[in-house]
């Protein structure tokens, strides 16, 4: 009896719980993924076993899981930002590049000491992409031009201008189709200078664990990616602007009944938007690329960004551990294809179909209550 | 001068014909009242599943058929999701874009001894040029009118919504279902069944617009191959006010600079002007255009909101 009573309690939380919801959109998505492998002929239980070990059975993997989060976390950050102010931000792909287009130039054009040049290539990312993000808030906010068709515009417009830029005499790096790498002073890369010392290489072969992890570009990109989702946090829930700009999500007429400025509130939502999404592109130059290279497609940063803000629930906590399950399953997902030689693809069905399910909650709702039914027809008889 | 107009209308005609599909796919289903931001994705299936089946089979026709199932299948997971299960319609359009490329990449793996590319269709069996030869070689008409029979069918579907949606009972009532779901509902229109239907009929118009690239602009299908055209389809839609026609306009006015930038790249012109920058041009022009001409757009009333029948 009270076995019945717990997992009825189980499926109460299922039917209820937004958590449990995202989690059970995740499970489902693994099922799926599982199922595709083994429809075309892979066994799904030795491909998860790949990608799990694939995630956590070496430091260094463990390590590439987080620094490929990053940039993800801050998109994501960026989008579910734009998302509780009402707006819709696909702009984070084209303000990424901006972001690292600004760090790169700055990291390479100006030679200052690290304490200096940090903080300024960082503040250059930001406040570029804040710019380029503000073209869409102004654009929506002054003619009504809607966010999601200005910002494809934009993204593709940041592209052609980040291949524009990188082919610049001077800037492109000779024989390459990238630029020059930004100054050491500007970069964010763990020990970089000291692991190149005979000391250092030879501390990292003695130590297992940290040489491990230090073989991999570590840098301090997420313990800024964790600051920025406390700051995302704060301002959302505890101060008046993200209250405003809340209530212009909610309601703009309402909103604008109250008295808040809704065309000045769109603006300074797709710019702090659009500098989030700028952070995630300085950092990865600062962190991880040193340069920025000629675009044949969009990388996806930004598209990314979407399904870790929608998994994570548009919450900065949320864009934080989805950032991670998503970078995990990228990366982890990437071993499958030259061990056992299934399509790495699968992630994207994965990723898919999980954003499929969190799309909509009425469906496992309504199954759990199927279950419920029937279980309570089983208990009165 | 009259040659280099040809080409550049030729060019433009070549450019807008994916987007003219998907961008009819967009009109159908937001008609609806069904936001489809899957546009993408369903286009990436199309592509696929037209070049596989092109290169096996030899048959372009056939390919396109498969194609536009390929793409309504997709699709109707969208509709099973948005209209049954009254999703968030926005997020599981975006489902759709990783499902889409995923799966059509998943199966060129499968199908092409895992390569994301699959192999050429040789040129005789991509889609036909009806009016092959008829004009000189390279003449004014020869660049316009000697289009892949994708260009002509596109047009010609352009018409035949337009005609639905304004002319037809069926129309009106895709129109009162998108603007005012539970009038509709009331006068007996199964709001339901006509969602389904233009949700579904949105994937395979997409899957055509994927189609017409990989088995006529080129002939495979390439991981960049779709790259961001379901996305200006959107737009396209959008800045054509939801309307079969306006979509059209468009998606010409896109392909124009398109195929401006085309002409002004090639070798030997008289302007030295970057690529990149050239490439920004059609972006830009329909920025602009956006901002200046258009403004507020008018979407049908009900898009993006379920219905729910019991709903008071």
């Amino acid at each position: 009896m009270k076995k019945q009573s717990l997992s009825n309690k189980v499926i109460d939380f299922l039917a209820k719980g937004n958590l449990a919801f995202t989690i059970t959109s995740i499970i489902l998505g693994f099922l799926i993924g599982a199922v595709v492998l083994a429809l075309a002929g892979f066994n799904p239980v030795e491909a998860y076993t790949i990608m799990i070990q694939g995630i956590f059975s070496r430091p260094s993997y463990i390590a590439w899981t987080i620094i490929r989060s990053t940039p993800i976390i801050i998109t994501g950050l960026s989008v579910a930002f734009a998302f509780r102010t009402g707006l819709f931000n696909i702009g984070a792909e084209g303000q990424f590049i901006i972001g690292a287009i600004a760090a790169a130039v700055v990291g390479y054009a100006v030679e200052l000491p690290a304490i200096i040049h940090i903080p300024l290539v960082f503040l250059a990312a930001i406040t570029a992409a804040g710019l380029w993000g503000g073209i869409a808030g102004y654009l929506k906010a002054k003619f009504g031009v809607h966010e999601v068709i200005s910002t494809i515009m934009l993204n593709w417009i940041a592209l052609y201008l980040n291949n524009y830029i990188v082919r610049i005499e001077g800037f492109q790096r000779p024989g390459a189709q990238r630029s020059h790498e930004i100054h050491e002073s500007a970069r964010i890369i763990v020990l970089e200078q000291w692991k190149r010392t005979p000391e250092g290489r030879e501390w990292m072969r003695g130590s297992e664990f940290f040489g491990d992890i230090l073989r991999t570009p570590v840098n301090w990109g997420f313990v800024v990616a964790i600051i920025l989702a406390v700051i995302v946090w704060y301002l959302l829930n505890k101060t008046t602007l993200g209250y405003e700009l809340k209530a212009v999500g909610f309601n703009r007429h309402a909103a604008e009944y109250a008295g808040i400025n809704v065309p000045k509130s769109m603006l300074t939502s797709m710019i702090i938007a659009g500098a989030l999404a700028g952070a995630a592109g300085g950092l990865h130059v600062m962190g991880i690329s040193r340069s920025i290279a000629s675009l044949a497609a969009m990388e996806g940063y930004g598209f990314d960004g979407i399904a870790v803000a929608l998994i994570g629930a548009n919450t900065s906590i949320g864009a934080v551990l989805a950032g991670l399950l998503f970078s995990a399953i990228q990366y982890g997902g990437t071993k499958i294809q030259p061990t056992l030689g299934a399509p790495t693809e699968v992630i994207n069905i994965m990723i898919g179909t999980i954003v499929f399910f969190i799309a909509m909650p009425k469906l496992i709702k309504y199954f759990a209550q199927q279950l419920k039914k029937k279980r309570g027809a089983k208990n009165a008889g | 001068m009259l040659d280099s107009l040809g080409f550049i209308l030729g060019t433009t005609l070549m450019y807008s014909t994916p987007l003219i599909y998907a961008a009819l796919g967009g009109v159908i289903s937001e008609n609806s009242g069904v936001v489809n931001i899957g546009l993408e994705g369903m286009m990436t299936i199309g592509a696929l599943i037209g070049a596989t089946v092109g290169f096996y089979s030899g048959n372009p026709w056939l390919a396109f058929l498969a194609a536009g199932l390929a793409g309504g299948g997709l699709a109707l997971l969208h509709a099973i999701a948005s209209v049954t299960f009254e999703a968030d319609q926005v997020v599981s359009g975006i489902a759709m874009n990783f499902l889409g490329p995923g799966i059509a990449l998943f199966l060129s793996r499968l199908f092409f001894e895992g390569a994301t590319m699959t192999k050429a269709i040789p040129s005789g069996n991509k889609m036909p040029r009806p009016l092959n030869g008829v004009f000189p070689r390279n003449s004014f008409f020869d660049f316009i009118f000697n289009q892949y029979a994708t260009v002509y069918m596109a047009f010609f579907l352009v018409f035949i919504l337009w005609y639905t949606l304004y002319r037809t009972k069926l129309g009106l009532r895709i129109r009162a279902v998108g603007e005012h779901p539970r009038a509709a509902d009331t006068l007996g229109v199964n709001v339901f069944r006509i969602r389904y239907l233009c949700v579904i009929l949105s994937g395979v118009l997409a899957g055509f617009g994927g189609a017409s690239m990989s088995l006529a602009i080129v002939s495979n299908f390439r991981p960049t191959l779709v790259s961001g055209h379901g996305f200006i389809a959107l737009a396209a839609m959008i800045f054509g006010k939801w309307k079969p026609q306006g979509a059209m306009w468009a998606c010409l006015l896109f392909g124009a600079s398109n195929g401006l930038v085309v002409y002004l790249g090639r070798p030997g012109t008289p302007f030295e002007i970057s690529q990149s920058l050239l490439s920004m041009i059609p972006y830009v022009i329909t920025l602009v255009v956006l901002a200046g001409f258009v403004g507020r757009a008018a979407a049908p009333a009900a898009v993006g909101t379920p219905y729910e029948k019991g709903e008071r």
